[in-house]
């Protein structure tokens, strides 16, 4: 027992004390975190504007939103990624992590812009009337009325949107970013120990994803404040 | 103060309205009674715009609303409406329902609409409800809301849409009493209901209408002791 347990100490300071490995991670969570934050805001903006494409009456909006959802849905992120990396961004002096961001914010934009249109449609159409023969404007409605009650409606989507997002930039090693993921790898790498660096990752993530879900349930509540009967 | 000439309405293939024409004029009490189906809120609804109108030509003020280019939320500003089922906006305390447009729109500031609101609260009852959210209000509180923050914006004329029709049978009477004060005020409305007695007492004309045309109009008391039209006399006989 003793003996497995050294061996498992010295595993671990070979994969994270030595050499100061331990930064890689440290510089790695970093890293995810922005990609991550910048995409989640992107996603939104782009989620709402296609989804109010995709509600719009006018049939060239409807067609640009749908064109749009499809196209990103139909292809893989890996893909869309490169792509915007490697074609899009390949003359554009931009530091690397924002157009990684960029890149899972487009895609993400696609995923949102269904959970936002099924929010705003979960509104009873009488309330945009009741706004309307108020007198208020077409945006000021939305803004005013419409939004605030679908966002109680589409956050925990939305929060599981976010979620999704933040495992999914586990790939930006393939545009050369050393985030949480590609860092695990490297000192995989450079170790040839598997087990360590790989579980040492999955628990990063883990403590990312559950910290923020934590964080996410506490302004569900503050949002359901309205709901008292 | 509104002139309707010759509406006509489709949804899709089925024609709702077949030619209407009407001149609503300032003080009056129009109620529109009519069998489900008859087109009497879709009439209504045409009135602020809420459903396009297919063909015709409405004027409020003598100013052509059904045209492209008017200005549809400023016209709407001259129009409250209430709905059969409230429309109170559930993430907002009523205080907040009451001096949103008014103060959105700038037609006062938060103290003066605040002030209006409590006054209208007043009126119809329920100024100790003003921190509540709509959720915590009976049916009856939440039609009387709704047409406080209708009035709000000072309308000339309240349109209101089957205004107790999703009411339990006890609250109808404080939504008619609301009503009853309203029109004994002055206020121009046009009313579409099911309630007949209140028709009686407080229209100043009837308008029946069946099949998308107004079958006959009068006063309460022509159309429901002397009404010419078969129809008409049909469907009292059903509801009376």
């Amino acid at each position: 027992m003793n003996a497995w347990f050294a061996e498992v100490a010295a595993t671990f300071t070979k994969c994270f004390i030595k050499d100061d490995r331990w930064q890689l991670l440290l510089s790695g969570i970093g890293v995810t975190i922005k990609v991550s934050l910048l995409a989640v805001i992107i996603g939104i903006i782009i989620g709402f504007l296609i989804a109010l494409c995709n509600l719009s009456k006018k049939k060239p909006l409807k067609i640009i939103g749908g064109v749009y959802t499809d196209v990103i849905r139909g292809t893989p992120s890996v893909t869309q990624l490169m792509i915007i990396y490697f074609v899009i961004f390949a003359t554009v002096n931009l530091d690397k992590w924002i157009i990684a961001a960029i890149a899972f914010g487009v895609n993400s934009g696609a995923y949102v812009s269904e959970i936002i249109r099924a929010g705003i449609l979960s509104i009873d159409k009488g309330q945009t009337e009741a706004g309307r023969s108020l007198g208020l404007s077409a945006s000021q409605t939305m803004v005013r009325i419409i939004a605030p009650q679908a966002i109680k409606n589409i956050f925990p989507a939305l929060c599981n949107e976010f979620i999704v997002l933040i495992k999914e930039t586990a790939i930006v090693g393939y545009v050369g970013l050393m985030d949480i993921q590609k860092a695990g790898d490297f000192i995989k790498s450079a170790t040839y120990e598997a087990f360590m660096p790989l579980i040492g990752t999955a628990i990063i993530y883990y403590v990312l994803i559950k910290i923020l879900t934590l964080l996410l349930s506490i302004v569900e509540k503050k949002l359901r404040k309205s709901d008292v009967r | 103060m509104i002139k309707v000439k010759n509406l006509h309405k489709y949804f899709g293939e089925l024609e709702v309205l077949r030619g209407i024409d009407q001149h609503i004029k300032k003080g009056e009490v129009v109620v529109v009674i009519g069998p489900s189906g008859s087109g009497k809120s879709t009439f209504l609804r045409c009135l602020n715009l809420l459903e396009d109108v297919t063909k015709g030509d409405i004027y409020v003020d003598d100013e052509l609303i059904t045209d492209r280019k008017a200005d549809v939320n400023k016209i709407r500003q001259k129009m409250g409406m209430v709905f059969q089922q409230f429309n109170l906006f559930p993430h907002l305390t009523i205080m907040e329902n009451i001096t949103l447009a008014p103060t959105l729109l700038k037609k006062m500031n938060k103290e003066q609409a605040k002030k209006r609101a409590m006054e209208l609260l007043n009126r119809v009852g329920l100024a100790d409800k003003a921190e509540a959210y709509p959720a915590q209000l009976s049916g009856g509180q939440k039609q009387r809301v709704a047409i406080a923050r209708a009035l709000a914006m000072d309308p000339e004329v309240m349109l209101f849409d089957e205004p107790t029709s999703a009411l339990d049978p006890e609250m109808v009477g404080e939504v008619l009493d609301v009503m009853k004060e309203l029109a004994e005020s002055g206020m121009t409305m046009v009313i579409v209901t099911h309630e007949m007695g209140f028709a009686r007492e407080v229209a100043t004309r009837v308008l029946f209408i069946d099949q998308g045309v107004v079958q006959e109009e009068g006063t309460p008391q022509e159309i429901f002791e002397h009404a010419q039209n078969e129809r008409t006399r049909e469907f009292l006989g059903k509801v009376l």
